[in-house]
Protein backbone atom coordinates (compact mmCIF):
# COMPACT_ATOMS: atom_id res chain seq x y z
CA UNK A 1 0.00 0.00 0.00
CA UNK A 2 3.24 1.99 -0.31
CA UNK A 3 3.06 2.88 -3.90
CA UNK A 4 1.24 6.13 -4.78
CA UNK A 5 -1.88 6.11 -6.53
CA UNK A 6 -1.20 6.98 -10.38
CA UNK A 7 -2.99 9.35 -12.51
CA UNK A 8 -4.61 9.84 -15.90
CA UNK A 9 -3.93 13.18 -17.54
CA UNK A 10 -7.12 13.95 -17.16
CA UNK A 11 -7.29 13.70 -13.23
CA UNK A 12 -8.20 17.34 -12.84
CA UNK A 13 -10.55 17.32 -15.61
CA UNK A 14 -12.26 14.36 -13.41
CA UNK A 15 -11.71 16.11 -10.24
CA UNK A 16 -13.65 19.94 -12.07
CA UNK A 17 -16.02 17.93 -13.19
CA UNK A 18 -17.08 16.38 -9.63
CA UNK A 19 -16.45 12.95 -10.13
CA UNK A 20 -15.44 10.63 -6.95
CA UNK A 21 -11.95 9.35 -7.31
CA UNK A 22 -11.47 5.62 -6.05
CA UNK A 23 -8.28 3.80 -6.08
CA UNK A 24 -8.72 0.94 -8.98
CA UNK A 25 -5.66 -1.26 -9.85
CA UNK A 26 -3.40 1.13 -8.70
CA UNK A 27 -4.71 4.25 -9.85
CA UNK A 28 -6.86 6.90 -9.18
CA UNK A 29 -9.90 6.43 -11.27
CA UNK A 30 -13.62 8.27 -11.36
CA UNK A 31 -16.12 5.92 -10.27
CA UNK A 32 -19.14 7.92 -10.69
CA UNK A 33 -19.71 11.46 -11.95
CA UNK A 34 -24.20 11.77 -11.51
CA UNK A 35 -24.38 8.65 -10.71
CA UNK A 36 -23.68 4.81 -11.78
CA UNK A 37 -27.32 4.11 -13.12
CA UNK A 38 -27.68 7.68 -15.01
CA UNK A 39 -23.94 7.09 -16.82
CA UNK A 40 -25.13 3.75 -17.58
CA UNK A 41 -28.46 4.33 -19.30
CA UNK A 42 -26.27 7.54 -20.78
CA UNK A 43 -24.10 4.81 -22.70
CA UNK A 44 -27.44 2.60 -23.01
CA UNK A 45 -29.34 5.14 -24.69
CA UNK A 46 -26.74 8.06 -26.14
CA UNK A 47 -23.36 8.24 -25.58
CA UNK A 48 -21.30 8.29 -22.59
CA UNK A 49 -17.16 9.27 -22.60
CA UNK A 50 -14.93 7.38 -20.22
CA UNK A 51 -11.70 8.22 -19.80
CA UNK A 52 -9.30 4.68 -19.41
CA UNK A 53 -6.09 6.16 -20.19
CA UNK A 54 -5.15 3.57 -17.09
CA UNK A 55 -4.59 0.97 -19.66
CA UNK A 56 -1.29 0.08 -20.53
CA UNK A 57 -0.22 0.19 -24.03
CA UNK A 58 3.27 -1.81 -25.77
CA UNK A 59 4.32 -1.48 -29.01
CA UNK A 60 6.05 -4.46 -30.57
CA UNK A 61 8.33 -4.21 -33.76
CA UNK A 62 10.86 -5.83 -36.22
CA UNK A 63 10.90 -8.64 -38.61
CA UNK A 64 10.33 -10.76 -35.18
CA UNK A 65 7.54 -9.53 -34.36
CA UNK A 66 4.99 -11.86 -35.74
CA UNK A 67 6.72 -14.34 -34.30
CA UNK A 68 6.86 -13.23 -31.03
CA UNK A 69 3.34 -12.81 -30.58
CA UNK A 70 2.34 -16.05 -31.96
CA UNK A 71 4.60 -17.75 -29.26
CA UNK A 72 3.08 -15.24 -26.36
CA UNK A 73 -0.43 -14.65 -27.40
CA UNK A 74 -3.31 -17.91 -27.70
CA UNK A 75 -5.28 -16.00 -30.42
CA UNK A 76 -3.51 -15.94 -34.37
CA UNK A 77 -1.96 -12.56 -34.99
CA UNK A 78 -0.76 -13.83 -38.96
CA UNK A 79 -4.98 -13.77 -39.35
CA UNK A 80 -4.98 -10.20 -38.24
CA UNK A 81 -4.74 -8.17 -40.96
CA UNK A 82 -3.39 -4.61 -41.08
CA UNK A 83 -6.01 -2.27 -39.74
CA UNK A 84 -7.81 -4.70 -37.55
CA UNK A 85 -8.02 -5.49 -33.91
CA UNK A 86 -7.46 -8.68 -32.21
CA UNK A 87 -9.14 -9.75 -28.44
CA UNK A 88 -6.54 -12.59 -27.44
CA UNK A 89 -4.88 -13.78 -24.11
CA UNK A 90 -1.68 -14.10 -22.81
CA UNK A 91 -1.10 -17.13 -20.76
CA UNK A 92 1.44 -18.90 -18.32
CA UNK A 93 2.73 -22.68 -19.33
CA UNK A 94 -0.08 -24.00 -16.93
CA UNK A 95 -2.49 -22.22 -19.09
CA UNK A 96 -3.69 -19.79 -16.73
CA UNK A 97 -4.56 -16.52 -18.18
CA UNK A 98 -1.71 -13.64 -17.18
CA UNK A 99 -4.19 -10.48 -18.97
CA UNK A 100 -6.52 -10.30 -21.41
CA UNK A 101 -5.80 -7.91 -24.03
CA UNK A 102 -5.93 -6.54 -27.54
CA UNK A 103 -3.55 -6.62 -30.54
CA UNK A 104 -3.37 -3.55 -33.45
CA UNK A 105 -2.12 -4.92 -36.31
CA UNK A 106 -0.54 -1.06 -37.36
CA UNK A 107 1.43 -2.81 -40.26
CA UNK A 108 3.43 -5.69 -41.38
CA UNK A 109 5.91 -5.79 -38.65
CA UNK A 110 4.44 -3.68 -36.20
CA UNK A 111 1.56 -3.94 -33.29
CA UNK A 112 0.34 -1.93 -30.70
CA UNK A 113 -1.06 -4.10 -27.80
CA UNK A 114 -3.59 -2.83 -25.09
CA UNK A 115 -4.09 -4.22 -21.49
CA UNK A 116 -5.12 -3.71 -18.30
CA UNK A 117 -3.52 -1.13 -16.14
CA UNK A 118 -3.40 -3.49 -12.85
CA UNK A 119 -0.74 -5.46 -15.26
CA UNK A 120 0.91 -3.34 -16.90
CA UNK A 121 4.07 -4.22 -15.22
CA UNK A 122 3.62 -8.24 -14.78
CA UNK A 123 2.90 -7.96 -18.58
CA UNK A 124 5.66 -5.37 -19.65
CA UNK A 125 8.17 -8.37 -17.96
CA UNK A 126 6.39 -11.01 -19.35
CA UNK A 127 6.37 -9.79 -23.10
CA UNK A 128 9.94 -8.77 -22.92
CA UNK A 129 11.05 -11.74 -20.95
CA UNK A 130 9.16 -14.74 -23.02
CA UNK A 131 9.29 -13.45 -26.61
CA UNK A 132 11.10 -14.43 -29.47
CA UNK A 133 14.56 -12.58 -30.83
CA UNK A 134 13.92 -9.90 -33.83
CA UNK A 135 11.11 -7.64 -31.62
CA UNK A 136 11.78 -4.57 -30.13
CA UNK A 137 9.40 -3.31 -27.24
CA UNK A 138 8.54 -0.50 -26.21
CA UNK A 139 6.40 0.86 -23.57
CA UNK A 140 3.75 3.82 -24.45
CA UNK A 141 1.67 3.88 -21.31
CA UNK A 142 2.52 6.88 -20.16
CA UNK A 143 2.65 8.73 -22.89
CA UNK A 144 -0.42 7.43 -24.33
CA UNK A 145 -4.16 8.61 -22.92
CA UNK A 146 -7.41 6.21 -24.24
CA UNK A 147 -10.92 7.62 -24.24
CA UNK A 148 -14.09 5.87 -24.96
CA UNK A 149 -16.87 7.10 -26.90
CA UNK A 150 -19.29 4.77 -26.08
CA UNK A 151 -23.20 4.84 -27.11
CA UNK A 152 -25.92 4.90 -29.62
CA UNK A 153 -24.98 8.48 -30.57
CA UNK A 154 -20.73 7.93 -30.59
CA UNK A 155 -20.80 7.58 -34.36
CA UNK A 156 -22.20 10.83 -34.85
CA UNK A 157 -20.37 12.44 -32.54
CA UNK A 158 -16.81 11.02 -33.55
CA UNK A 159 -18.16 11.42 -37.37
CA UNK A 160 -18.41 15.04 -36.69
CA UNK A 161 -14.53 15.28 -35.28
CA UNK A 162 -12.65 13.21 -37.38
CA UNK A 163 -11.06 13.59 -40.00
CA UNK A 164 -11.24 9.43 -41.19
CA UNK A 165 -14.06 7.99 -42.25
CA UNK A 166 -15.59 6.45 -39.15
CA UNK A 167 -18.86 5.68 -40.19
CA UNK A 168 -17.51 2.85 -42.54
CA UNK A 169 -15.06 1.65 -39.96
CA UNK A 170 -16.34 -1.92 -39.12
CA UNK A 171 -16.47 -3.61 -35.86
CA UNK A 172 -12.69 -4.52 -34.21
CA UNK A 173 -11.32 -2.22 -36.92
CA UNK A 174 -9.50 0.79 -36.53
CA UNK A 175 -8.70 3.98 -38.88
CA UNK A 176 -5.30 6.15 -38.08
CA UNK A 177 -6.33 10.11 -38.80
CA UNK A 178 -6.81 12.87 -36.75
CA UNK A 179 -9.92 13.79 -33.97
CA UNK A 180 -10.15 17.20 -32.94
CA UNK A 181 -7.09 17.97 -35.08
CA UNK A 182 -4.75 15.57 -32.92
CA UNK A 183 -3.51 12.35 -34.01
CA UNK A 184 -5.36 9.62 -33.11
CA UNK A 185 -5.90 5.62 -33.53
CA UNK A 186 -9.47 5.54 -34.20
CA UNK A 187 -10.80 1.80 -33.16
CA UNK A 188 -14.10 0.72 -33.22
CA UNK A 189 -14.00 -1.32 -30.15
CA UNK A 190 -15.66 -1.43 -26.33
CA UNK A 191 -16.30 -2.62 -23.39
CA UNK A 192 -19.75 -1.76 -23.13
CA UNK A 193 -22.02 -3.35 -25.66
CA UNK A 194 -23.17 -0.47 -27.68
CA UNK A 195 -21.58 0.56 -30.52
CA UNK A 196 -18.59 3.11 -30.19
CA UNK A 197 -14.80 4.11 -30.66
CA UNK A 198 -11.88 3.79 -28.09
CA UNK A 199 -9.97 6.71 -29.82
CA UNK A 200 -5.69 6.27 -28.60
CA UNK A 201 -4.15 10.17 -28.26
CA UNK A 202 -1.26 11.47 -26.58
CA UNK A 203 -0.81 12.09 -23.62
CA UNK A 204 -1.24 15.65 -23.80
CA UNK A 205 -3.60 15.70 -26.19
CA UNK A 206 -6.48 14.44 -24.00
CA UNK A 207 -7.66 17.07 -22.29
CA UNK A 208 -8.66 19.29 -25.15
CA UNK A 209 -10.38 16.16 -27.16
CA UNK A 210 -11.95 15.36 -23.59
CA UNK A 211 -13.34 19.13 -23.66
CA UNK A 212 -14.41 19.00 -26.73
CA UNK A 213 -16.05 15.74 -26.97
CA UNK A 214 -18.32 17.19 -23.87
CA UNK A 215 -18.77 20.22 -26.05
CA UNK A 216 -19.71 19.08 -29.03
CA UNK A 217 -21.78 15.95 -28.01
CA UNK A 218 -24.14 18.30 -25.25
CA UNK A 219 -26.81 17.99 -27.99
CA UNK A 220 -26.77 14.38 -28.31
CA UNK A 221 -26.67 14.52 -24.22
CA UNK A 222 -23.23 13.09 -23.79
CA UNK A 223 -21.67 12.53 -20.07
CA UNK A 224 -18.82 11.38 -18.88
CA UNK A 225 -19.38 7.87 -17.35
CA UNK A 226 -16.86 6.31 -14.58
CA UNK A 227 -15.47 2.87 -13.76
CA UNK A 228 -19.01 2.00 -12.03
CA UNK A 229 -21.14 2.22 -15.05
CA UNK A 230 -18.35 0.58 -17.33
CA UNK A 231 -18.62 -2.74 -14.49
CA UNK A 232 -22.68 -2.58 -14.56
CA UNK A 233 -22.10 -2.27 -18.69
CA UNK A 234 -19.61 -4.71 -19.33
CA UNK A 235 -21.78 -7.24 -16.86
CA UNK A 236 -24.41 -7.14 -18.41
CA UNK A 237 -22.47 -8.16 -21.85
CA UNK A 238 -20.90 -11.07 -19.75
CA UNK A 239 -17.64 -9.56 -20.65
CA UNK A 240 -14.99 -10.96 -18.41
CA UNK A 241 -12.72 -9.05 -16.27
CA UNK A 242 -9.28 -9.79 -14.92
CA UNK A 243 -8.45 -10.24 -11.68
CA UNK A 244 -12.19 -10.40 -11.82
CA UNK A 245 -13.48 -13.87 -13.53
CA UNK A 246 -10.30 -14.47 -15.10
CA UNK A 247 -6.71 -14.69 -13.88
CA UNK A 248 -3.54 -17.00 -13.13
CA UNK A 249 -5.89 -19.83 -12.08
CA UNK A 250 -8.35 -19.97 -14.90
CA UNK A 251 -7.90 -21.50 -17.89
CA UNK A 252 -9.68 -19.74 -21.17
CA UNK A 253 -11.39 -22.74 -21.58
CA UNK A 254 -13.59 -22.88 -18.40
CA UNK A 255 -13.73 -19.06 -18.78
CA UNK A 256 -15.69 -19.23 -22.01
CA UNK A 257 -12.82 -17.96 -24.60
CA UNK A 258 -12.00 -21.10 -26.55
CA UNK A 259 -12.90 -18.90 -29.64
CA UNK A 260 -9.21 -17.01 -28.91
CA UNK A 261 -7.33 -19.99 -28.54
CA UNK A 262 -5.73 -20.87 -32.00
CA UNK A 263 -3.95 -24.26 -31.59
CA UNK A 264 -3.60 -25.40 -35.13
CA UNK A 265 -1.59 -21.89 -35.71
CA UNK A 266 1.41 -23.46 -34.23
CA UNK A 267 3.09 -23.80 -30.62
CA UNK A 268 2.53 -20.96 -27.70
CA UNK A 269 2.56 -20.47 -24.13
CA UNK A 270 0.12 -22.56 -22.43
CA UNK A 271 -0.84 -23.91 -25.57
CA UNK A 272 -0.06 -28.32 -24.10
CA UNK A 273 -1.61 -27.63 -20.88
CA UNK A 274 -4.72 -25.89 -22.29
CA UNK A 275 -5.10 -28.66 -25.11
CA UNK A 276 -4.51 -31.34 -22.64
CA UNK A 277 -7.78 -29.59 -20.46
CA UNK A 278 -9.63 -29.62 -23.90
CA UNK A 279 -9.00 -33.33 -24.38
CA UNK A 280 -10.11 -34.41 -20.68
CA UNK A 281 -13.20 -31.79 -20.64
CA UNK A 282 -13.03 -28.70 -18.55
CA UNK A 283 -14.55 -28.91 -14.86
CA UNK A 284 -16.20 -25.63 -14.43
CA UNK A 285 -17.37 -24.03 -16.62
CA UNK A 286 -18.13 -19.37 -16.40
CA UNK A 287 -21.87 -18.87 -16.69
CA UNK A 288 -24.39 -16.08 -16.68
CA UNK A 289 -27.04 -16.37 -14.13
CA UNK A 290 -29.96 -14.54 -12.36
CA UNK A 291 -31.49 -14.29 -9.09
CA UNK A 292 -35.16 -15.63 -8.44
CA UNK A 293 -34.89 -14.25 -5.36
CA UNK A 294 -34.25 -10.95 -4.26
CA UNK A 295 -30.87 -10.71 -3.28
CA UNK A 296 -27.49 -9.19 -5.16
CA UNK A 297 -24.83 -11.39 -6.00
CA UNK A 298 -21.20 -10.46 -5.26
CA UNK A 299 -17.67 -11.43 -5.88
CA UNK A 300 -16.37 -14.17 -3.71
CA UNK A 301 -19.88 -15.16 -2.67
CA UNK A 302 -20.26 -19.23 -2.53
CA UNK A 303 -22.50 -21.06 -5.00
CA UNK A 304 -24.32 -24.27 -3.74
CA UNK A 305 -26.45 -26.60 -4.99
CA UNK A 306 -27.80 -29.73 -2.74
CA UNK A 307 -26.70 -28.35 -0.44
CA UNK A 308 -23.06 -28.22 -1.00
CA UNK A 309 -20.67 -25.86 -3.01
CA UNK A 310 -20.41 -26.14 -6.40
CA UNK A 311 -18.93 -22.96 -7.57
CA UNK A 312 -18.38 -19.28 -6.82
CA UNK A 313 -19.88 -16.01 -8.33
CA UNK A 314 -16.81 -13.75 -9.65
CA UNK A 315 -18.99 -10.77 -10.55
CA UNK A 316 -22.40 -9.78 -9.59
CA UNK A 317 -24.27 -6.43 -9.33
CA UNK A 318 -27.88 -5.32 -10.17
CA UNK A 319 -27.58 -4.93 -13.99
CA UNK A 320 -29.53 -1.52 -14.60
CA UNK A 321 -30.92 -2.34 -18.16
CA UNK A 322 -31.98 -5.59 -17.51
CA UNK A 323 -33.30 -4.49 -14.15
CA UNK A 324 -32.04 -7.79 -12.19
CA UNK A 325 -29.84 -9.00 -9.82
CA UNK A 326 -27.20 -10.96 -12.23
CA UNK A 327 -24.48 -12.18 -11.92
CA UNK A 328 -21.75 -14.83 -13.35
CA UNK A 329 -19.22 -17.43 -11.89
CA UNK A 330 -17.64 -21.00 -12.27
CA UNK A 331 -19.71 -23.67 -11.60
CA UNK A 332 -19.70 -27.39 -11.97
CA UNK A 333 -19.93 -28.55 -15.94
CA UNK A 334 -22.52 -30.56 -15.04
CA UNK A 335 -24.78 -27.64 -13.87
CA UNK A 336 -23.24 -24.87 -16.28
CA UNK A 337 -26.84 -25.53 -19.01
CA UNK A 338 -29.42 -22.79 -19.39
CA UNK A 339 -32.03 -23.51 -16.99
CA UNK A 340 -29.71 -25.08 -14.63
CA UNK A 341 -31.22 -24.59 -10.88
CA UNK A 342 -28.58 -23.02 -8.43
CA UNK A 343 -28.17 -21.11 -5.12
CA UNK A 344 -26.16 -18.16 -4.41
CA UNK A 345 -25.14 -18.29 -0.56
CA UNK A 346 -25.40 -14.40 0.62
CA UNK A 347 -24.86 -13.58 4.35
CA UNK A 348 -25.03 -17.42 4.81
CA UNK A 349 -28.23 -17.51 3.46
CA UNK A 350 -28.77 -19.49 -0.04
CA UNK A 351 -31.06 -17.73 -2.47
CA UNK A 352 -32.52 -19.28 -5.77
CA UNK A 353 -30.95 -18.06 -8.86
CA UNK A 354 -30.86 -20.20 -12.66
CA UNK A 355 -27.98 -20.22 -14.90
CA UNK A 356 -29.33 -17.65 -18.30
CA UNK A 357 -28.23 -17.37 -21.68
CA UNK A 358 -26.11 -14.54 -22.03
CA UNK A 359 -25.68 -11.85 -22.73
CA UNK A 360 -27.97 -10.46 -20.47
CA UNK A 361 -28.92 -7.22 -22.84
CA UNK A 362 -28.41 -7.45 -26.39
CA UNK A 363 -25.43 -6.70 -27.76
CA UNK A 364 -25.39 -3.48 -29.92
CA UNK A 365 -21.85 -3.78 -31.52
CA UNK A 366 -21.50 -2.52 -35.17
CA UNK A 367 -22.02 -5.73 -36.74
CA UNK A 368 -21.30 -5.20 -40.39
CA UNK B 1 -23.14 19.93 3.02
CA UNK B 2 -25.47 17.33 3.14
CA UNK B 3 -28.58 17.84 4.80
CA UNK B 4 -29.02 16.96 8.74
CA UNK B 5 -32.61 17.68 10.02
CA UNK B 6 -31.98 19.79 13.42
CA UNK B 7 -35.10 17.64 14.84
CA UNK B 8 -33.54 14.04 14.14
CA UNK B 9 -31.06 11.83 16.44
CA UNK B 10 -28.19 10.13 14.74
CA UNK B 11 -25.71 7.02 15.18
CA UNK B 12 -22.34 7.33 14.15
CA UNK B 13 -22.97 4.94 11.57
CA UNK B 14 -25.09 7.26 9.89
CA UNK B 15 -28.98 5.88 10.81
CA UNK B 16 -31.33 8.82 11.84
CA UNK B 17 -33.91 8.18 14.56
CA UNK B 18 -37.36 10.44 14.94
CA UNK B 19 -38.71 9.97 17.93
CA UNK B 20 -42.90 9.33 18.11
CA UNK B 21 -44.03 8.85 21.54
CA UNK B 22 -42.60 5.42 22.66
CA UNK B 23 -41.38 4.66 19.37
CA UNK B 24 -38.73 5.50 17.38
CA UNK B 25 -38.80 5.90 13.25
CA UNK B 26 -35.48 4.93 11.84
CA UNK B 27 -33.72 5.49 8.23
CA UNK B 28 -30.27 6.65 7.14
CA UNK B 29 -29.14 9.89 6.82
CA UNK B 30 -29.05 11.87 3.23
CA UNK B 31 -25.05 11.45 3.85
CA UNK B 32 -24.94 8.24 3.82
CA UNK B 33 -27.08 7.73 0.76
CA UNK B 34 -24.73 10.27 -0.99
CA UNK B 35 -21.57 8.01 -0.15
CA UNK B 36 -23.22 4.71 -0.93
CA UNK B 37 -24.48 6.37 -4.24
CA UNK B 38 -26.89 4.51 -6.03
CA UNK B 39 -29.07 2.46 -3.69
CA UNK B 40 -29.90 -1.22 -5.66
CA UNK B 41 -31.49 -3.26 -2.54
CA UNK B 42 -32.85 -2.94 0.74
CA UNK B 43 -33.12 -5.58 3.22
CA UNK B 44 -35.50 -5.18 6.15
CA UNK B 45 -36.43 -7.16 8.84
CA UNK B 46 -39.76 -8.82 9.39
CA UNK B 47 -42.33 -6.81 11.72
CA UNK B 48 -42.16 -8.55 15.38
CA UNK B 49 -38.56 -8.89 14.99
CA UNK B 50 -36.11 -7.64 18.61
CA UNK B 51 -33.68 -5.00 17.41
CA UNK B 52 -30.61 -4.48 19.85
CA UNK B 53 -29.22 -0.88 19.95
CA UNK B 54 -26.48 -0.80 17.71
CA UNK B 55 -26.72 -3.99 16.47
CA UNK B 56 -27.48 -4.88 12.77
CA UNK B 57 -30.79 -4.64 11.92
CA UNK B 58 -30.71 -5.13 7.83
CA UNK B 59 -28.63 -4.24 4.75
CA UNK B 60 -28.83 -1.85 2.44
CA UNK B 61 -26.48 -2.12 -0.76
CA UNK B 62 -25.61 0.20 -3.31
CA UNK B 63 -24.32 -0.48 -7.33
CA UNK B 64 -20.63 -1.25 -5.36
CA UNK B 65 -20.90 -1.49 -1.84
CA UNK B 66 -22.69 -3.92 0.66
CA UNK B 67 -23.50 -1.83 4.13
CA UNK B 68 -25.23 -2.97 7.24
CA UNK B 69 -27.65 -1.06 9.13
CA UNK B 70 -27.60 -0.36 12.54
CA UNK B 71 -30.41 0.32 15.12
CA UNK B 72 -30.40 3.61 16.92
CA UNK B 73 -32.56 1.66 19.81
CA UNK B 74 -33.16 -1.07 21.12
CA UNK B 75 -37.00 -2.88 20.67
CA UNK B 76 -38.87 -4.58 19.31
CA UNK B 77 -39.85 -3.57 14.70
CA UNK B 78 -44.10 -2.43 14.63
CA UNK B 79 -43.38 -1.30 10.88
CA UNK B 80 -41.34 -1.75 8.10
CA UNK B 81 -41.26 0.52 4.66
CA UNK B 82 -42.89 -2.25 2.42
CA UNK B 83 -41.93 0.11 -0.33
CA UNK B 84 -38.56 -0.19 -0.19
CA UNK B 85 -37.52 -3.60 -1.82
CA UNK B 86 -39.68 -2.22 -4.71
CA UNK B 87 -38.30 1.12 -4.43
CA UNK B 88 -35.14 1.25 -3.13
CA UNK B 89 -34.10 4.27 -4.84
CA UNK B 90 -36.19 6.12 -2.52
CA UNK B 91 -33.68 6.08 -0.10
CA UNK B 92 -31.61 8.18 -2.76
CA UNK B 93 -34.34 10.67 -3.10
CA UNK B 94 -35.70 11.28 0.01
CA UNK B 95 -34.01 9.44 3.05
CA UNK B 96 -35.78 11.98 5.73
CA UNK B 97 -39.30 11.24 4.21
CA UNK B 98 -40.71 8.51 2.29
CA UNK B 99 -37.12 6.19 2.58
CA UNK B 100 -37.72 5.65 6.20
CA UNK B 101 -36.79 2.20 7.03
CA UNK B 102 -38.29 0.98 10.04
CA UNK B 103 -40.32 2.18 13.34
CA UNK B 104 -39.20 0.42 16.78
CA UNK B 105 -40.61 0.50 19.99
CA UNK B 106 -38.25 1.25 22.33
CA UNK B 107 -37.84 -1.19 24.83
CA UNK B 108 -35.99 1.17 26.94
CA UNK B 109 -37.13 5.14 25.88
CA UNK B 110 -33.81 6.95 27.23
CA UNK B 111 -32.12 4.73 24.37
CA UNK B 112 -32.78 8.05 22.38
CA UNK B 113 -31.00 10.51 24.71
CA UNK B 114 -27.83 8.48 23.96
CA UNK B 115 -28.00 9.79 19.99
CA UNK B 116 -25.82 12.08 18.47
CA UNK B 117 -27.35 15.66 18.13
CA UNK B 118 -27.66 17.08 14.65
CA UNK B 119 -24.73 19.41 15.49
CA UNK B 120 -22.72 16.09 16.41
CA UNK B 121 -23.38 14.73 13.41
CA UNK B 122 -22.72 17.88 10.85
CA UNK B 123 -19.63 17.69 13.21
CA UNK B 124 -18.93 14.05 12.44
CA UNK B 125 -19.63 14.31 8.35
CA UNK B 126 -17.66 17.12 8.18
CA UNK B 127 -14.64 15.34 9.09
CA UNK B 128 -15.53 12.94 6.32
CA UNK B 129 -17.02 10.57 8.70
CA UNK B 130 -15.20 7.12 8.50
Amino acid sequence: MSEPLRRTPLYAAHVAAGARMVPFGGWEMPVQYAGILEEHRTVRRAVGLFDVSHMGEFEVTGAGAVATLQTLTTNDVAALEVGQVQYSLLCDPAGGIVDDLTVHRLAGDRFMLTVNASNIDTDWRWVTGHGESGARWRNISNETALLAVQGPRAEALVAELADADVKSLRYYHFAAGAVAGARALLSRTGYTGEDGFELYVAAGEAERLWRELLDRGRAAGVAPVGLGARDTLRLEMRYVLYGNDIDLTTNPLEAGLGWVVKPAKGDFIGRDAIEKVRAAGVRRRLVGFEMVDRAVPRHGYRIVADGRQVGVVTSGSYGPSVDKYIGIGYVEASLAGVGSQLAIEVRGVPQAARVVKTPFHPSHVKKS
Amino acid sequence: MANVPAELRYTREHEWARAEGGRVRVGITAYAQEQLGDIVFVELPKTGAKVTRMQGFGVVESVKAVSDLFAPVSGEVVEINAELPKKPELVNTDPYGQGWMLVIRMANPKDVDGLMSAADYEKLTAGGGH
